[in-house]
């Protein structure tokens, strides 16, 4: 009966979503007032019934109803009660309906928070927005049914993968289903400028917290899913440019680059038709994701079932949305003429340096993910694109944009001189040089790489540093107190700091980490002592654990650093009951200098067990780059000019001006 | 024309992806080993007073008659084994064809049981407990099925259930091409 009522929640949404695809339209061009303000309200009830769906799917995913076909492949009785919720979106059908969820959930703040947008204006973005999820409901409606009926009911489910059954991964898709969807609001907002036929730099202003609000979820999205890959995986990796990750980091890297166009919209009047185009390309990037994960195109640990009806349906949504705004853009180009000029060293240079550096980037990742399938259409032939060359490419484009981005704040608007930044960047430089030496004459062993990385991160610390000097005059004089500057400082320019700061301690975690971890693999048997960076493992022996839904044999380090006692670890070898599956849970004992990482393997004949230990010095400088990251963007969000900017204020006045 | 450029290349993008797409029913990763000898394994019988089953069986005209086998990897766990039990069946029974199975990280006990229910298309079964032979062998999950010629070389790897046409399309030909070669 539950299941019931969210079908009909659901298919009551796509009449609703329909509606406000084609009113608000219709109001646009008829000069209707009262059909423009429609879409506010319908909106709203699209979004209830999704959330009456949502909330239908999870009552049976809690009870374990098994009579549906989605809770009896993916669910089972004796999963713990967080996993049967996450296990909600660990499927197909139900993610599809977590992304209706968000679009709606957005297409409601859209209504709300945007009643300073000029209304027709807020129209336009509401029937985009609410075409998307009209997409997203018929695929769901047509192809993959959530509330689809199993005759004759399951006894017992078939469970959900058990690396699935992870907290950091209960949480990694909602958070990077909020990035991808959020950006499909600036895509709306592109459209709707596109249809409009007019980009302002007041549409900058208006874009700008929903682009950052999608940027900070990716952010926290690509590192829950890093951290996931770290302790879950078992072998200490958290990187693996698998197709997938690659499907999430590419949206990531165009909407960091939007981010930073759309500042030279706001500033300068410029930029204005690579900004429109990035923000489709952000949401395309998006859409091109979920295409590769559900499609079956691309193979890769990631991958849902798949099912060809499936992807052509996708692969027609697709065309259709990115096609056609690509279209539309390339029809209405010529009206988005640039304002403002600047020279080319002067912070807007920078900005447009750090675009192309970024769409490189994003491109280069495109292109590497796809090359397996271009290079089977032409020849047949299969082969995969590995790490070594994603990373190679991956320094040589993040060099120059480090330094860019090191220099890139400290310049002018409009027209900068290197002369005058000098002595803000000097210190970054001699600090840089001074590390690059020391280490290069203390570890005669490291490579150019560990160098390079050392070099680039130290740098841009120290710039990022001069660049809060300079703005809170240091060394100069000034009848201000300290304390007064600092808070002169607005937060949006805080939140540069922190997110610039938050890429150099990633940097610096990756380069240091992947140079010096000590890795030792072993076979032990009990009272073995093993040394590794200083700290001496003792293998106590094992013990059978018994999970909620697994069996395990749990193993005992105990750690002593320098003859104290630390820490005592119990990695975990685990096996799943339903369905069958042996997992590692590593056992991890995080520090600031570095975490101590063991895995325990299997027995061997002549009873010694195998077990992974290593030390990965400063890896928490991933985790703690991306909170800053994070941070950094949550506090430019709340920036008052920011938000006077979504408001009434700054929209009012320029009603009259897009009305026309 | 350069505003065209971006919608250029994602139509080119779109005829990729209907390539991708068109390639679906052969998505599976060609295996390394075809053409070449199976890897080095020794199985116990599942059963007890069975056959157990070693790599050199595979290459023994003695042991096969000069004819090709199939290798079923499956599980009593695994739902699209029991959707492919069928076939198995019909190529047992009515073909006359030899399959080993190799019983993949089960409990002997339900591998049993599993056969007991639907019948047994088995010449031999094995038990590969900790599924080290199936990594030996590539396998990615289970069910899949390799056909081994009767000098031991991997002919061909069906990759999941030969479930619906994929018996009479995929699978039987492959099998028939090697049965022919051996005739004249």
């Amino acid at each position: 009966m539950i299941a019931e009522i969210g079908h009909f929640a659901l298919i009551l949404a796509l009449v609703m979503a329909l509606a406000a695809v084609a009113l608000p339209s219709y109001g646009v061009y008829k000069s209707d007032v009262r059909l423009m303000r429609m879409g506010d309200r319908l909106v709203l009830g699209v979004l209830l019934m999704v959330v009456v769906a949502f909330a239908a799917l999870t009552e049976a995913f809690i009870i374990s109803d098994f009579s549906l076909r989605v809770v009896a492949t993916n669910s089972h009785t004796a999963k713990p009660l967080l996993y049967k919720i996450s296990g909600v979106w660990g499927n197909h059908e139900g993610s599809l309906l977590l992304w209706a969820l968000i679009l709606s959930l957005f297409g409601a703040a859209i209504a709300i928070r945007g009643q300073g947008l000029p209304l027709r204006f807020r129209a336009r973005v509401i029937s985009v927005q609410m075409a998307i999820i009209t997409g997203f409901l018929l695929f769901m409606l047509f192809t993959s049914n959530p509330f689809d009926r199993l005759v004759p009911a399951a006894v017992e489910g078939g469970g959900l993968n058990p690396l699935l059954q992870d907290p950091g991964l209960a949480f990694h898709p909602p958070m990077l289903y909020l990035g991808y969807v959020g950006l499909s609001v600036t895509f709306s907002f592109a459209i709707a400028a596109l249809l409009e036929k007019e980009v302002t730099p007041q549409w900058a202003r208006w874009v700008r917290p929903w682009t950052l609000a999608a940027w900070v979820f990716l952010t926290g999205g690509l590192a829950l899913g890093s951290w996931w890959a770290y302790y879950e995986l078992g072998w200490g990796g958290w990187w693996f440019w698998d197709p997938v990750e690659n499907a999430a980091f590419m949206p990531w890297l165009a909407a960091t680059a939007l981010l930073h166009s759309s500042i030279v919209v706001e500033k300068r009047d410029s930029l204005k038709s690579w900004t429109i185009l990035l923000a489709i390309i952000a949401f395309s990037f998006s859409l091109l994701g979920t295409f590769l994960v559900r499609s079956g195109v691309i193979t890769s640990v990631h991958a849902f079932a798949t099912d060809p009806a499936r992807g052509i349906f996708i692969l027609a949504f697709l065309g259709l949305v990115i096609g056609g705004s690509l279209l539309l853009f390339a029809l209405r180009a010529p009206m988005m003429k640039g304002g403002g000029l600047f020279k080319v060293i002067s912070r807007e240079g920078a900005l447009v340096l750090n675009n192309i550096l970024l769409s490189t980037f994003a491109a280069v990742v495109l292109i590497g993910t796809l090359y397996p399938l271009l290079v089977e259409a032409f020849d047949g032939s299969q082969i995969s694109v590995g790490p070594p060359t994603f990373n190679f490419f991956t320094a040589v484009i993040m060099s120059p944009l480090v330094v860019a981005l090191g220099i890139g704040p400290l310049l002018a608007w409009k027209r900068g001189q290197i002369s005058k930044v000098t002595r803000w960047l000097l210190p970054a430089l001699v600090v840089a040089a001074v590390v690059s030496i020391v280490v290069a004459w203390q570890f005669v062993g490291a490579s150019l790489m560990t160098l390079l990385g050392l070099g680039l991160s130290v740098f841009l610390l120290v710039a990022v540093l001069g660049e809060l000097a300079k703005k809170l005059r240091l060394g100069q004089s000034s009848r201000r107190s300290l304390a007064e500057r600092l808070g002169s400082i607005k937060r949006a320019s805080w939140g540069m700091s922190l997110a610039h700061g938050g890429l150099a301690i990633i940097i610096l975690a990756v380069t240091v980490s992947e140079a010096w971890t000590s890795e030792k693999i072993v076979a032990v048997r009990p009272a073995d002592q093993v040394d590794i960076a200083g700290y001496s493992f003792t293998f106590d022996g094992v013990e059978p654990f018994v999970g909620a839904n697994f069996s395990a044999v749990q193993a005992q380090f105990q750690v002593m650093d320098d003859g104290k006692f630390l820490t005592r670890m119990h990695p975990q070898a685990r096996l799943y009951h339903d369905p069958v599956m042996p997992t590692t849970e590593a056992a991890i004992y995080p520090m600031f200098s570095g975490d101590l990482y063991a895995t325990i393997g299997d027995q061997m004949d002549d009873g010694r067990w195998r077990a992974r230990l290593y030390f990965k010095p400063f890896i928490s400088g991933l985790w703690l780059g991306s909170v800053m990251m994070m941070i950094g963007g949550l506090l430019s969000l709340s920036d008052r000019r920011l938000r006077v900017a979504s408001g009434k204020h700054a929209g009012a006045s320029k009603t009259q001006g897009i009305a026309s | 024309m350069r505003r065209f450029l971006p919608f250029i290349i994602f139509v080119s993008l779109i005829g990729l992806f209907i390539f991708g797409l068109s390639r679906q029913n052969s998505v599976e990763v060609r295996s390394v080993l075809i053409g070449k000898p199976a890897p080095s394994f020794a199985l116990l019988p599942l059963q007890a007073g069975g056959h157990g089953l070693t790599n050199a069986d595979l290459s023994n005209h003695d042991v096969s008659g000069g004819k090709p086998v199939l290798i079923n990897f499956f599980a009593s766990w695994c739902v699209p084994c029991r959707a492919e039990h069928e076939n198995l069946m019909i190529l047992a029974r009515e073909k006359g064809i030899v399959i080993y199975g190799i019983s993949y990280r089960d409990r002997p006990r339900d591998s049993l049981a599993f056969l007991d229910e639907l019948g047994n298309p088995f010449t031999r079964m094995v038990i590969d407990g900790q599924g080290r032979t199936a990594i030996d062998w590539g396998v990615s999950g289970v069910p899949e099925t390799f056909l081994v010629d009767a000098d031991g070389i991997i002919r061909y790897r069906h990759w999941g259930p030969v479930v619906g046409d994929s018996l009479e399309k995929r699978l039987w030909p492959e099998i028939e091409a090697v049965l022919a070669e051996k005739r004249p």
